[in-house]
């Protein structure tokens, strides 16, 4: 059997003086979608941000394909084929939909046929193509930053909170892109406040609490168990749907 | 790669503005033939390019540099001290261009790699301190630079007022070196402006305004930041420096006050900022204004009418606003004006209310 894509191990970070990872401990296998949960301020953005060497871990280390990306400049993990979908929408607003695209890309060019597969999954983003992200509403932001996310064969994809304050329509179109990408094998990292979005799209699930994972299993256990469910999230996930 | 960007100002206005300034420039030595005239036209085909290079750091990155007229100062010397030792005509001008330019791109780019992995500001004191070691070595080195007194020299013959390129007058103007001088100066602008242009809407370009508006962002993306800063600082030295061999060309003469001193450092924050961060059209625009401020705004106060001064009630309130020497106070004034009312500079506002 071979190992996770992503291994974290007893991973702590500290932002200034404040110590928010507390030795995270995460697996993430491959070809599957697992969903980071856990109430505001557990750590789950720090886990994903210090992933990508945006803070730096001040303890444990972080594996990568077997390769230990725990030292790694932020560019170099990406380079490892790691997508990251910030949870501010990552969109750079003073581009035009088009340039936003464009960075993405290997060699400043288009695969076609992911870009048109993009299209067909976000249209108004074909309609926007030549406008400023700045005049994108927040939905279509997020759209676009999943999208850009998408233009490139990746190994993981890290997304934070892709859901944040959007109307369900948008929600539904995002499951699909999320769906869409688990089925051609991509490797997804998914922080998730909606438990709709999470069950509908999660194989695993890790539950965070005060910078630790506190459980780690399959995404149909928790969803069938409400009683790990109170105890992990204070709440049920149908209260949520 | 197409040569030209396609890059256009944006807004009608802004193109008429930057076309009027372009056919302005091109027929200058025959609308107004003087020497005044034409070293203020000089002056700011020069200073497109300098300006135009400092929004490659401001404007495109983000990047506040005081040292900028290190740089230009460097190209200008690299000229100046070769001709002054009569190594050569024009294989001086042309070496001493390419060494002015090397070295300046070269320091420019290693003063960001060591500097730029600090905060913003503190990069920007780095550029301070830089930009007055820069000033005390060029007064100090006087065997090299001839310190206070700077650098007089002779250019090859055939750009100097003496020589005749046409027997007859064009156009009832006498085709003389001071003419060729010019052109050559606004030619080598004008490719040195378009080369510009075309690489900030490269693919580099591009990197270099998503790196502006969001670092992080485009680390995630995989871009190393500080190498691209570094590169962007680099080209942004290299072209200052080539404005400066071209200002040493027109001038023929180099000191500290000319290319180093903290006021050139100011006016080219303030063409950038007033034309429009951002934008390359913006500075060349706002380097046409300032530069024509300089030098028309005190004889503009000179020849103001008597009459003014002279009328009931406000005349002796204004008479004395309007003394020539208080052109800087209109100048500030001026300034304070552009900035309300396009608080994005001049393009930079025309593009927005054109997106609105």
């Amino acid at each position: 059997m071979t190992g996770p894509l992503l291994r974290l191990s007893g991973v702590q970070t500290h932002i200034g003086r404040y110590h928010i990872l507390h030795g995270v401990d995460l697996e993430v296998p491959e070809g599957r979608t697992t969903v980071l949960l856990g109430r505001n301020g557990a750590g789950k953005t720090t886990t994903l941000r210090t992933i990508m060497g945006l803070w730096r871990a001040s303890a444990g280390a972080l594996q990568f394909g077997g390769r230990d990306i725990t030292r790694m400049e932020t560019p170099d993990i990406a380079r490892l084929g790691i997508a990251y979908v910030p949870e501010t929408m990552g969109v750079f607003t003073q581009l035009t939909v088009r340039e936003n695209f464009l960075l993405a890309t290997a060699g400043g060019r288009f695969d076609q046929r992911r870009l048109q597969g993009v299209f067909g999954l976000f249209p108004i983003l074909e309609q926007k193509f030549d406008q400023t992200a700045g005049g994108l509403s927040g939905g279509q932001k997020q759209m676009l930053a999943v999208a850009r996310a998408m233009l490139e064969p990746c190994r993981l994809m890290i997304v934070d909170e892709p859901t944040k304050g959007l109307a369900p329509s948008i929600i539904t179109t995002l499951i699909e892109a999320f769906r869409l990408l688990a089925d051609a094998g991509t490797t997804i990292l998914l922080v998730e406040q909606n438990f709709h979005l999470a069950r509908s799209v999660g194989d695993g699930v890790a539950a965070m609490d005060d910078g630790r994972v506190v459980h780690a299993g399959r995404m149909a256990d928790l969803a069938a168990d409400e009683a790990l469910q109170a105890r992990l999230l204070g709440l049920s996930l149908a209260a949520h749907q | 790669m197409k040569p030209l960007s396609g890059d256009r100002p944006g807004h009608p206005a802004a193109t008429a503005l930057i076309l009027l300034l372009l056919a302005a420039l091109v027929a200058l030595p025959f609308v107004l033939p003087g020497a005044r005239a034409m070293g203020t036209g000089g002056r700011i085909a020069i200073f497109v390019v300098l300006a135009a290079s400092y929004d490659i750091l401001l404007g495109y990155t983000g990047i506040v540099s005081f040292a900028h007229t290190v740089f230009f100062a460097i190209g200008a010397y690299a000229v100046a001290i070769p001709l002054a030792r009569g190594w050569g005509g024009w294989e001086s001008i042309l070496l001493g261009t390419l060494a002015g330019a090397v070295c300046a791109a070269t320091l420019s780019a290693a003063i960001a790699l060591l500097s730029l992995r600090v905060r913003a500001i503190f990069f920007s004191m780095v550029t301070l301190a830089a930009a007055s070691l820069a000033q005390l070595l060029a007064s100090q080195m006087r065997d090299v630079t001839g310190g206070e007194d700077g650098i007089t020299f002779a250019l090859p013959p055939a750009l100097t007022p003496a020589f005749r390129l046409l027997a007859e007058p064009l156009f009832g103007t006498r085709v003389d070196g001071r003419m060729l001088t010019y052109y050559l100066i606004l030619a080598v602008a004008l490719i040195l402006f378009l080369a510009m242009l075309r690489i900030v809407n490269s693919p580099f370009g591009r990197v270099l305004q998503a790196i502006r508006e969001n670092a992080f962002r485009a680390e995630a993306l995989g871009y190393r930041v500080v190498t691209y800063r570094a590169l962007a600082s680099g080209l942004a030295g290299g072209f200052a420096a080539l404005a400066g061999s071209l200002f040493a060309l027109q001038l023929r003469y180099v000191g500290p006050d000319s290319v180093l001193s903290f006021d050139i450092m100011v006016d080219i924050l303030l063409m950038v900022v007033i034309g429009g961060m951002g934008t390359l059209f913006g500075p060349a625009l706002g380097a046409a204004l300032i530069v024509m401020c300089h030098t028309y705004l005190q004889l503009a106060l000179q020849s103001m009418p008597q009459t003014v001064r002279d009328l009931p009630l406000i005349g002796p309130l204004v008479g004395p606003l309007l003394a020539p020497d208080r052109w800087l106070l209109w100048l500030g004034v001026l300034f304070v004006a552009i900035v309300y009312a396009f608080p994005a500079g001049i393009v930079g506002t025309l593009r927005q209310r054109r997106r609105a």
